[in-house]
C-alpha cells in the first residue's frame, strides 16, 4: 500500500478533485435516480422539508419500464420518439459534418478575409442557446415570421412551421444544424490543417485528380478527428434538449426522448420523477449500447481509441 | 539526359502550383459567394434579434417586417434602469457564476488532463470512460437527487452550489480536450523541467499550462458558455429573490402567459448575448488549433 501511494500519488493528487466533484455530484445522484426508476415518486409524495413532509412513495418494481416499453401514447410512446430520435440525431449529425467539413474545406483554402469569414461563421456557437431559440422561434412565426414573409414575397408555399405536423421536426432540425455547424467546422478545419502538405503534391505529382485527393488524402487524414467529433456530435444531438424544448414546446411532433423526459419533469402539478428518471436511464442504455457498437466498429478498422 | 528530365519536372511541378494559387476568377467568384451566402445565414438569426430589439413590442409583429419601425433605444434603457426587473444584479450574479465555472472547471479539468496525459495509474482507464458516461444522461432530470445533496451540503441558493453542477457537465468534455492538447506537448520538456528542480506540479504550472494556451482557451470558452446560459439548473438552484437570478432565468419575466414582450425579450437577449460574443471574440484566433489538437488524440 505504501510503495502504491508513494508511486501514483502526484497522478492521485491530479485527478482527485475532479473524481470528488464527478463522485459526489454525478455518480450519487444517479444511483439515486436509477432506484427513482423503481419507484412511483412524483411531486405529491416525495420528501418536503418546507412543509416538513415525510416521503411516501412505494417501490413499484419494473412497472416503469414495462409501462414505458409498451409503448403507450401515455407514456410517450416510446417506441415511435425512439424512431424519431434516430432520424432527428442522424439527420442533424450528418447535416452538421457534410456542412461543416464543406466549409471547412473552402476555409482552408488561400481566400482573401479567411479570418473575416471565421469569425462569422463560427458565431452561432457563440450565442447562448436559449438567444438562438427565441431567435428562429420568432423568424419561424407562421404569420410574422419573416421566413414565411420571404416565401410569400416569392409566391411559395408558407408551412405553419411550428404546427402538429412534421414540419415541426424539420424546424428544429434546422435550427439545430445552424446552431451546430460551427462546431464540427472549427474542428475538421483543425483537422485538415493538420495533414501534411507534401502528401497533396505527392498525389498531385502522381496525377491524382482533385476528388481523388480528396477520397485518398483528406479523408484518411481526417479520420481520427471525424471518429471523435461524430460520437461526441451524435451524444450531443441525441440529449439535445433545449433546442427542441425552446423552440417548439411541448410538440409531439418534435418530441424526442430527452423533451419527453423533460415533460414529465416539469409538467405541471405531477411532476412525475418516476418517469422522467425512466427515460434517463433507457436514454443511457441506447448511447451505450450505440458507443460499444462504434468502438468495435472502429477497432475492426485498425483504430485504437 | 536524366538531369534534364528530372528539372523538367520540376518546373512542371512549379508551373501547376502556381496554377492552383492563381484560382480562376470564375472559381474565386464562387468561393467567395458561398462563403458569404453561408455568412449571411450564420449572422441574420442574431441580426434580426438586433432589428427587433430597436422596435416597440407592437411593432416586432406586423404583418410585414421592416428594418426600422419606431426604431429607437427604449426597450434598452427600460431594461438598463430596471424597470422590468434587477437586471444590473442578474448580470452580475451571471458574470460571477460564469466566471467561477470558468476558472474552477478549467483547473481541475487541467490537472485532471495533464495526470491522464503523463502518468499511468490504475484507473485511468475508468476514469476517461466515465467522463463519456457522464455526457449521455440527460442530467436535468436529476434535478431533485441533486437538490437534496446540494441541501445536505449546504449550498443550496447559493452561487457556489450552481458552479459546482456546471462544473461537472463542463469537466468531461474539458478534460478530455485538454489531454489531447497536452499530448501533443512533448514529454522531454517534462524531463528538462524534473532535471532543473521542479516538481511534477512546477513543471505542470510553470511549463505545460503556459505552453497550452490554445487548449486553455477552447476549454474556458466551453466552460463560460455552459455556465452564461444555462436555464434549467438556475431556476431550481438559485434562490426565487429578484436579486439572486442569473440573466437566463430572470429573462422569463419577458415571456409571459398570453402576450411576449418581444422588442424587450430581443433587447435583453442582445445584452445576454454580448459578453458571450466578447469571450468568443478574445479566444477565437485559439479555437481552430485547441479544439484540432484535442480531437486528433482525444
Amino acid at each position: 500500500m505504501r510503495r502504491f501511494l508513494d508511486r501514483y500519488w502526484y497522478a492521485y493528487a491530479m485527478v482527485l478533485p475532479v473524481v470528488v466533484v464527478i463522485a459526489v455530484l454525478v455518480l450519487y445522484p444517479l444511483a439515486q435516480g436509477v432506484f427513482f426508476t423503481f419507484t412511483n415518486i412524483n411531486e405529491g409524495n416525495i420528501a418536503n422539508p418546507v412543509l416538513d413532509r415525510p416521503a411516501s412513495y412505494d417501490v413499484v418494481g419494473f412497472k416503469n419500464y414495462l409501462n414505458i416499453l409498451s409503448g403507450g401514447e401515455s407514456y410517450g410512446a416510446f417506441w415511435d420518439t425512439l424512431v424519431r430520435t434516430l432520424i432527428w440525431t442522424f439527420a442533424c449529425v450528418f447535416l452538421h459534418y457534410v456542412v461543416g467539413l464543406g466549409l471547412a474545406l473552402l476555409l482552408n483554402r488561400q481566400v482573401r478575409g479567411r479570418s473575416f469569414y471565421r469569425v462569422l461563421l463560427i458565431l452561432p456557437w457563440a450565442v447562448p442557446a436559449f438567444i438562438s431559440a427565441f431567435a428562429w422561434k420568432y423568424m419561424f412565426n407562421a404569420q410574422y415570421g419573416i421566413i414565411n414573409q420571404a416565401l410569400r414575397a416569392f409566391g411559395l408555399p408558407d408551412p405553419v412551421w411550428l404546427g402538429q405536423n412534421n414540419w415541426a421536426l424539420v424546424s428544429v432540425i434546422i435550427v439545430n444544424v445552424w446552431l451546430g455547424v460551427p462546431f464540427m467546422m472549427v474542428a475538421l478545419l483543425g483537422g485538415l490543417q493538420s495533414i501534411p502538405g507534401d502528401l497533396y503534391e505527392a498525389a498531385e505529382m502522381d496525377g491524382a485528380t482533385p476528388w481523388q485527393r480528396f477520397r485518398h488524402v483528406t479523408l484518411p487524414g481526417l479520420r481520427s478527428v471525424s471518429s471523435t467529433v461524430i460520437l461526441l456530435g451524435i451524444i450531443w444531438t441525441f440529449n439535445m434538449f433545449p433546442v427542441i424544448y425552446l423552440v417548439a414546446g411541448p410538440n409531439p411532433n418534435a418530441r424526442i426522448l430527452v423533451t419527453y423526459a423533460f415533460e414529465r419533469f416539469f409538467s405541471g402539478a405531477s411532476r412525475d420523477y418516476a418517469i422522467a428518471s425512466t427515460y434517463g436511464v433507457l436514454i443511457l442504455s441506447v448511447l451505450l449500447v450505440f458507443a460499444t457498437i462504434y468502438r468495435r466498429a472502429l477497432r475492426k478498422q485498425g483504430e485504437v481509441w | 539526359m536524366t538531369l534534364d528530365a528530372s528539372s523538367l519536372q520540376v518546373v512542371q511541378a512549379q508551373d501547376r502550383r502556381l496554377r492552383r494559387a492563381h484560382r480562376s476568377t470564375g472559381a474565386s467568384v464562387a468561393l467567395h459567394a458561398t462563403l458569404i451566402v453561408a455568412s449571411i445565414i450564420s449572422v441574420f438569426p442574431i441580426f434580426w434579434v438586433f432589428v427587433t430589439s430597436l422596435k416597440p413590442d407592437a411593432r416586432a409583429v406586423e404583418p410585414t417586417p421592416k428594418l426600422v419601425n419606431e426604431s429607437s433605444l427604449d426597450n434598452y434603457t427600460r431594461i438598463l434602469a430596471g424597470e422590468k426587473g434587477d437586471f444590473l444584479a442578474w448580470f452580475g450574479n451571471s458574470v460571477l457564476i460564469a466566471l467561477m465555472t470558468t476558472v474552477l472547471g478549467v483547473f481541475i479539468s487541467a490537472t485532471a488532463g495533464y495526470a491522464a496525459s503523463r502518468f499511468r495509474f490504475p484507473g485511468k482507464r475508468g476514469l476517461m470512460m466515465s467522463f463519456l458516461l457522464v455526457q449521455m444522461f440527460p442530467f436535468a432530470v436529476l434535478i431533485v437527487p441533486l437538490y437534496n445533496i446540494l441541501i445536505a451540503l449546504g449550498l443550496n441558493g447559493t452561487s457556489i452550489g450552481l458552479v459546482l453542477v456546471y462544473c461537472t457537465t463542463a469537466v468531461p468534455f474539458c478534460t478530455y480536450m485538454l489531454k489531447g492538447y497536452f499530448d501533443t506537448v512533448p514529454a522531454d520538456i517534462d524531463e528538462a523541467g524534473r532535471v532543473d528542480g521542479l516538481s511534477p506540479f512546477g513543471v505542470f504550472w510553470r511549463l505545460i499550462l503556459p505552453l497550452a494556451k490554445p487548449g486553455l482557451a477552447v476549454t474556458s470558452f466551453y466552460a463560460f458558455l455552459t455556465a452564461w446560459g444555462e436555464v434549467a439548473f438556475a431556476s431550481a438552484f438559485l434562490s426565487a429573490a429578484d436579486e439572486s437570478k442569473t440573466l437566463a432565468v430572470g429573462l422569463q419575466v419577458f415571456v409571459q402567459q398570453n402576450r411576449t414582450e418581444w422588442g424587450h425579450l430581443a433587447a435583453a437577449s442582445i445584452l445576454v448575448a454580448i459578453p458571450a460574443i466578447i469571450v468568443f471574440y478574445l479566444v477565437q484566433r485559439f479555437l481552430v488549433q485547441g479544439l484540432a489538437s484535442g480531437a486528433v488524440k482525444g
